[in-house]
């Protein structure tokens, strides 16, 4: 028994540092790669109508294969937050790519930032800082998978009986 | 007329990401945990157990719907408005629909929380 109790805890802390990591994921991924799609975009130059297959090029530049590495594994991040949280949990944190947009426009692509942007920053800074201090499950639903839990447990304590 | 014609499209966007969202967290929920899957059976099984959910592929219809939507509103307004406008209106909508359709425990926090991030995202533009 003994030994079966830290083990436990020490799963809790893995979960949570997990569900950080990927919430984390969420909030910069979607931005960085934006980012890194405008940065490689830049380097391709403008394209015109006439001219679309120039678009292809695209798909060589090293910037835009990280920038679409990155949203693609934000499209991950994101539906694994899914499979375990509210989607009024997850959806701010989406929004937290907007930060991370402003922030690389500034230092990385050296663009200006006026002073209403930064406002807007804050903003949904204090929004998905205030919804990711709460429950990241609505309360019933984890009775519910904890009830079915339990009737599988029974159920297996059954037919071990 | 015209402006008519460019609130249709927004709100046939913010309905579409909205649905489309609403859509996917039902369906990852229906899934299970995906980590737990990746470490048991790897990352194919995941992708095969997502790609074979008729709800996953139905929200992202909707999103892919939306996008489209998003791309005729740009054609037909400025970027500076049809952006931020449909992006902050979609997470009010997100959140109605995830009240009344996923049965969410939307409280005073995230009503406010998606408030914030609403205003947040208009002010973005100027």
């Amino acid at each position: 028994m003994s030994t079966l109790r830290p083990r436990g805890l020490q799963a809790d802390i893995r979960v949570k540092f997990k569900k950080i990591f990927i919430y984390l994921a969420i909030a910069c991924c979607n931005g960085t790669g934006d980012v890194l799609l405008k940065r490689g975009m830049d380097n391709l130059g403008e394209i015109h109508l006439n001219h679309w297959t120039h678009i292809f090029n695209a798909f060589v530049d090293p910037w835009i294969v990280l920038g679409i590495l990155f949203l693609a594994g934000f499209f991950y991040a994101y539906l694994t937050a899914l499979s375990w949280a509210d989607l009024t949990y997850v959806l701010p944190a989406t929004a937290f790519g907007y930060v991370v947009t402003a922030f690389l426009s500034r230092f990385f692509l050296h663009e200006a930032v006026s002073p209403w942007r930064w406002a807007g920053v804050l903003l949904i800074t204090c929004g998905v800082g205030l919804v990711a201090r709460g429950p990241s499950l609505t309360e019933r639903r984890t009775t519910e998978h904890r009830t079915k839990d339990a009737v599988l447990a029974d159920k297996e304590q059954h037919e071990l009986a | 007329m015209n402006s008519l014609k460019l609130w249709v499209a927004i709100g046939m966007l913010v309905l579409a990401s909205s649905a489309g969202d609403v859509m996917l967290s039902a369906a990852m929920k229906r899934i299970g945990d995906l980590d737990d899957i990746r470490i048991r059976k790897g990352l194919l099984a995941v992708i095969g157990h997502v790609v074979r959910e008729k709800l996953f592929l139905l929200g992202l219809a909707c999103l892919i719907f939306s996008f489209f939507c998003l791309l005729t509103a740009l054609s037909w307004g400025d970027a500076s408005l049809v952006a931020p406008a449909s992006a902050s209106l979609t997470y009010i909508c997100s959140a109605i629909l995830a009240k009344f359709f996923l049965h969410e425990n939307v409280d005073r926090r995230r009503w406010l929380s998606a408030a914030l991030v609403c205003v947040g995202v208009l002010l973005l533009v100027k």
